[in-house]
């Protein structure tokens, strides 16, 4: 699955030739083989190298503090989103509708690693969900419909159709 | 800056090393375990670094990287992926073997869970070529990983002897004044030893230790966000001690509640309460929609009524007149009084499938809606409250009538929809006048009708709005008036009050007895409130003790939003103008619409589930209770929702609520001999008391003010309290301590099922059958009820020490995904309407076509107006057929009590698969699928206590052996969730799990089912 995702981001960050990639371990945690130098291991940190490589450093944020938000929220997808257990599903939901209330992508308004990662993450979650809890959590979804049509993003996964306009207008019951 | 950290919790090592290392100044704040410093996050999550610009960090790693940063270092990706293998791979096993360490004393199992990750660090700390992790420099990774296993390091007898080069590093790093003074902070440099380490990891939800073990916790209460946002009480010591003198008091000395005895009439010096709900209208099958919003939710006031000793009267009927009738009379061949049979009995059984206690269901039909309508008329006439007046109607000349609304079809003049009825575009949704559209045709012969004027009478309302005002003030200040209704009334009467018509050119209704006026009959809408009256005057002599006796009988009316001006405005007027000291609405209860999944019902279109089909669905009527009660549109419009109702029987059902309640029974039966043991109430049972006692006042506040939906939260607040009791007091393990222990055993065990005793109580109204299956396994005392909701609610000792309690099973059952599915399928109806009817020939759309599309065919027994609707000859084959397929039905079934071979099986279901398409073919009716209930696999083997249906059909020796197997499956089910909640060895867990399956496939059998391979629920992962 997240050999999937690594081949999708290169093809978002626009590199030419794909890199070669196994896993490892009972997570099949990906590893990166490297001419140049010793394999990397993990996603979030594989993903971090493959934005250097393409030269958009804007995407793992500009301040210290911007810096360290993208990191969070990359930790939070392969700490809390992946293999988590189907009770918590709601928590996390939950939370990512009240972070992101204010905030057009995770970290801030500008368009990052994170929001990549996140998406790909969490997709298979999202295209569960009942119109009715889309609406529920409205920001998540908001932010989910974004990235899913910024340029580049989607290539492995499926749309997931959102609706613009309210047909539950109660919110939550 | 401000870093916020807790006492002993081992996440904090590492920030406060990283912060000390680097330098950067930064406020430390102790705060509590439980404090949620980051706003956004539902659970607490610290260590957290508030930054000037407001925003929070809560990953402990993402932390440091920041410190590290703002000092000037960057991080390479070598460095990355330290911290992403230690967030990812090395902090679940250490918090799991911390959680084995210090709560369990399992020190020595610990090496299962960490020796991957150690030895990986190990290895890779030995092919280094570096003094430290990364570089020949500490680097932040270095701090990291050593905060990380620094509780576990630092206790030599967790450290195996051969990583030689992993503690050459520890001892290294821990050099570090930084991480030395850290370890003091967080953990007072006593490693695994400190005591707010071990208060530190009580508090933490088991959840995220270790993902993909076999968890304790299945059993662990769900707690869904809507239970979060609730909010709880925050109560004084004092709340407390009252609490549990209460509880002290034990069962009040009550004369026996009298038996009801009909009929039912107003009794001085009592509460007299006169429930009506809105007559659903004869002609269709009522959908959830309607059934929650008018007979449901005042079923639910009335049974709470009667459990706090109200003298209650519940009626209801169908609302037989009108033009809709005709209509379907029409289409179906039938006289309009044989629709009306045919479709009132539809009803009834619907309504008493979902165990709507009615006091009396009649129709308006009758002879008494005459003489009392009839009544009202000349009282309102004589008092000149009545206009006459000409009005310009549609009329079909080759029918030789006038066309009511529904009579028409035509252009919708305002979205040229070509299929507008007469009242209403189904397009635009604008209402419509029938006159106004364009190529009108009657919808009977498809001729064009022509507009003539006619001559009506009406209720002259403006002459009555000074009295009705009057009357509103007092009614909506001193009742219960829900937000919509008053808001409607007041829209209606602040445009002014026009006169309104009473009478219509129709056959089937009242007739008009005035002599100007006698080929007419009343409007529905004069006529159908009046209903209420009749109805009661059908159910006994002395109707008028109840409706024309304001001041001893309180009036609340039931209905969904769209009626509220009939009830507000025009009925009222009637009345007031009548002046015969009619009893007026005190009380009036308007639900919000429900929608069906994201589409409002059709029966036309198919979509949505109707009466008559819920019960085909195979969920228990007290479910589908609890479901449409749980989202009843109480302020606000909700959706029904197949997902969200699997969802909410999983987690709120039997999660919760059936889980708590059969917890706190199996201890009692299995630990005490069903004896309720002794309490002895310490500071933490008081407050649970003080909690759930809290929570009952709620309910019964709420339910006085007829907040349904809301009061039902509160019984689920009650288990999810009782839950988190048992969890955090593990009686199952004190049992088996020294006397101390058990003593706290047997406390816990008392109160939890003196609660689940209250929960019975409180889900009478919800759930009656539940309640009744809870009362008969507690064995609970029949002054209970009395006791518990007297006076604003009092949670006493009902089941003292030394009462025997009888047998406990599980009460709810699971619902799996594929058969919501399936059921989603199902009733989905057709795709949407435009291309649906675009690519039909256009043809009006009969009964039969409706019932093709929307409803599975109905077992003629359980439907017998379906039968009724069968012409002539194939009326008698369909008997025939319908004794045949009974006959087969029962050869299968017995056939699989002996468990008889599969093929002799399948070659009799093939058979009665035949007889049923072709009894489908002789109803006039497309054979369509039919489902082989226990070759589907969906459903789990109901136990019977829950589904006393489900039993009647096995046969009496398998009976007898089905329930042995229940009892044995939910003893063996309890001994599996007691050995995973000890966290007994996996080996033995699998071994006990074995035997639970071979049990559960044993009582499948004896039930008459295939076994079904059953998911082991941990293993899923």
């Amino acid at each position: 699955m997240s050999l999937k995702e690594l081949s999708s981001l290169e093809k978002a960050l626009g590199l030419k030739k794909p890199n070669k990639y196994s896993t490892q371990g009972d997570r099949k945690v990906p590893v990166l083989q490297s001419i140049n130098g010793p394999a990397l291991v993990g996603l979030v940190t594989i993903a971090t190298h493959l934005v250097q490589e393409a030269k958009r450093p804007e995407l793992l944020g500009g301040s210290a503090e911007h810096k360290a938000v993208v990191q969070q929220w990359l930790e939070y997808r392969v700490t809390k989103v992946d293999g988590c257990h189907k009770e918590d599903i709601k928590t996390i939901l939950k939370d990512l509708n009240s972070y992101l209330e204010d905030k057009v992508y995770l970290a801030g308004n500008q368009f990052t690693l994170a929001d990549t990662l996140m998406y790909y993450g969490i997709h298979h979650v999202i295209v569960d969900l009942a119109v009715q809890e889309k609406e529920k959590y409205m920001n998540m979804t908001r932010w989910f419909d974004h990235v899913q049509h910024y340029p580049g993003v989607r290539h492995h996964l499926p749309p997931v159709v959102v609706l613009r306009n309210r047909v539950y207008t109660s919110g939550h019951h | 800056m401000k870093l916020f950290v807790s006492d002993g919790n081992p996440h904090c090592v590492k920030v406060l090393a990283v912060l000390e290392f680097t330098g950067v100044k930064c406020d430390v704040k102790h705060v509590n375990h439980e404090e949620r410093v980051v706003p956004y996050l539902s659970r607490p999550a610290l260590p957290a670094l508030l930054l000037p610009s407001g925003t929070y960090l809560f990953s402990p790693n993402s932390i440091c990287q920041y410190l590290i940063e703002v000092n000037g270092q960057e991080s390479s990706d070598i460095v990355n992926q330290w911290l992403e293998w230690e967030a990812t791979e090395l902090q679940p096993a250490v918090m799991q073997a911390l959680h084995m360490v210090v709560l369990q004393g399992k020190g020595a199992q610990t090496t299962r869970v960490l020796q991957g990750p150690l030895s990986y660090l190990d290895q890779s700390l030995s092919k280094r070529t570096t003094l430290f992790l990364t570089a020949e420099m500490v680097s932040v990774a270095d701090v990291v990983l050593w905060a990380a296993l620094y509780p576990i390091l630092s206790d030599s007898s967790l450290v195996s002897g051969n990583q030689t080069e992993l503690q050459h590093w520890f001892e290294r790093v821990g050099m570090l004044a930084a991480c030395g003074s850290a370890a003091q902070t967080a953990l007072h440099g006593k490693g695994l030893k400190a005591e707010s380490l071990k208060t530190y990891l009580q508090r933490q939800p088991s959840t995220h230790h270790g993902q993909g073990q076999v968890q304790g916790r299945g059993s662990q209460p769900c707690n869904s966000p809507e239970g979060d946002d609730d909010g709880d009480c925050v109560l004084s010591e004092e709340e407390i001690q009252s609490f549990a003198v209460t509880w002290g008091k034990g069962l009040a000395d009550l004369p026996m509640v009298p038996e009801r005895q009909h009929p039912i009439l107003p009794v001085e010096g009592k509460r007299n309460v006169l429930v009506t709900s809105a007559l659903p209208y004869v002609n269709n099958v009522p959908h959830l929609g309607n059934i929650i919003g008018c007979v449901l939710s005042a079923d639910v006031f009335a049974r709470y009524g009667r459990l706090r000793g109200w003298n209650v009267l519940y009626v209801c009927g169908t609302d037989e007149y009108g033009t809709a009738t005709e209509n379907k009379a029409r289409e179906e061949g039938l006289t309009a009084q044989q629709i009306c049979d045919k479709y009132h009995a539809v009803h009834a059984s619907i309504y008493q499938w979902f165990q709507v206690d009615f006091d009396f269901f009649g129709r308006t039909t009758t002879k008494k809606q005459t003489e009392i309508a009839q009544n009202i008329f000349w009282r309102l006439h004589e008092r000149g409250f009545l206009l006459e007046d000409i009005v310009e109607q549609l009329r079909c000349e080759a029918c030789q009538r006038f066309l009511a609304d529904r009579f028409v079809e035509g252009t919708c003049p305002y979205c040229s929809y070509p299929e507008a009825r007469g009242d209403q575009c189904d397009k635009c949704g604008k209402l419509i006048n029938a006159v106004e559209l364009r190529e009108p045709t009657c919808k009977v012969c498809s001729q064009t009708p022509v507009v003539q004027s006619s001559k009506h009478l009406f209720l002259d309302l403006p002459k009555l709005e000074a009295e009705l005002e009057q009357w509103l003030e007092k009614s909506t200040g001193s009742g219960d008036w829900t937000a919509n209704a008053k808001q409607i009334t007041r829209s209606w009467v602040r445009d002014g009050l026009k006169p309104r018509c009473i009478t219509r050119d129709l056959k089937w209704g009242t007739p008009v007895p005035h002599p100007d006026f006698s080929d007419k009959v009343f409007y529905v809408w004069f006529d159908a409130p009046i209903g209420y009256l009749s109805i009661t005057a059908n159910y006994t002599d002395q109707w008028e003790m109840w409706w024309k006796n304001p001041q001893q009988v309180e009036l609340y009316n039931f209905m969904a939003k769209d009626n509220v001006p009939f009830h507000s405005v025009v009925f009222p007027c009637s009345l007031l103008g009548a002046q015969d000291n009619y009893t007026l609405v005190n009380h009036l209860v308007a639900t919000e619409y429900l929608n069906y999944e994201d589409t409002k019902f059709s029966k036309s279109r198919g979509v949505g589930v109707f009466g008559d089909m819920a019960k085909d669905t195979g969920i228990p009527s007290d479910v589908w209770r609890f479901y449409l009660l749980y989202l009843r549109p109480e302020g606000q419009d909700s959706a029904f929702s197949w997902v969200d109702m699997a969802t909410k029987n999983n987690s709120e059902l039997l999660n919760n609520l059936g889980n708590f309640i059969n917890r706190a029974g199996m201890f009692v039966s299995k630990f005490f001999e069903s004896y309720v043991p002794a309490m002895d109430l310490q500071q933490e049972d008081k407050r649970l008391l003080a909690q759930v006692g809290w929570e009952l006042k709620q309910y019964m506040n709420l339910m006085d003010r007829v907040k349904i939906r809301d009061a039902l939260k509160c019984i689920l607040n009650i288990s999810r309290h009782g839950n988190q009791y048992i969890q955090v007091n593990e009686p199952w393990k004190k049992i088996k301590g020294d006397e101390t222990d058990r003593q706290r055993s047997g406390t816990v065990t008392g109160v939890s099922v003196n609660v689940a005793c209250l929960l019975s109580v409180m889900l009478q109204p919800y759930m009656p059958t539940v309640s009744q299956t809870i009362c008969q396994q507690l064995n609970a005392p029949p002054t209970v009820t009395g006791t518990m909701l007297q006076g604003t609610g009092n949670f006493v000792c009902s089941l003292p020490a030394g009462h025997h309690i009888g047998t406990v099973s599980p009460l709810f059952q699971k619902l799996e995904a594929e058969q919501i599915e399936s059921l989603k399928k199902r009733f989905g109806g057709q795709q949407p309407e435009e291309e649906e009817e675009e690519a039909k020939p256009k043809k009006p759309k009969t009964a039969a076509q409706t019932d093709v599309n929307a409803q599975p065919a109905p077992s003629p027994a359980s439907h017998p107006a379906a039968q009724t609707a069968v012409n002539g000859a194939d009326a008698e084959r369909a008997r025939e057929l319908t004794l045949a397929v009974a006959e087969q039905g029962e050869k299968v079934r017995t056939l699989k009590g002996q468990k008889a071979e599969k093929a002799v099986i399948g070659a009799e279901v093939t058979k009665l698969l035949e007889l049923k398409k072709q009894l489908s073919l002789a109803e006039g009716k497309h054979p369509e699928p039919v489902l082989i209930k226990g070759k589907k696999n969906a459903q789990p083997a109901p136990s019977p206590a829950s589904h006393p249906a489900a039993q009647t059909a096995v046969n009496g020796a398998d009976a007898e052996r089905a329930r042995e197997l229940t009892l044995a499956v939910a003893e063996q089910g309890e001994k599996v969730r007691t050995l995973k909640g000890q966290k007994a060895e996996k080996a033995v867990i699998g071994a006990e799990v074995t035997k639970l399956l071979e049990l559960k496939k044993q009582l499948s059998l004896a039930e008459g089912k295939h076994p079904e391979p059953v998911l082991i629920k941990g293993k899923k992962k």
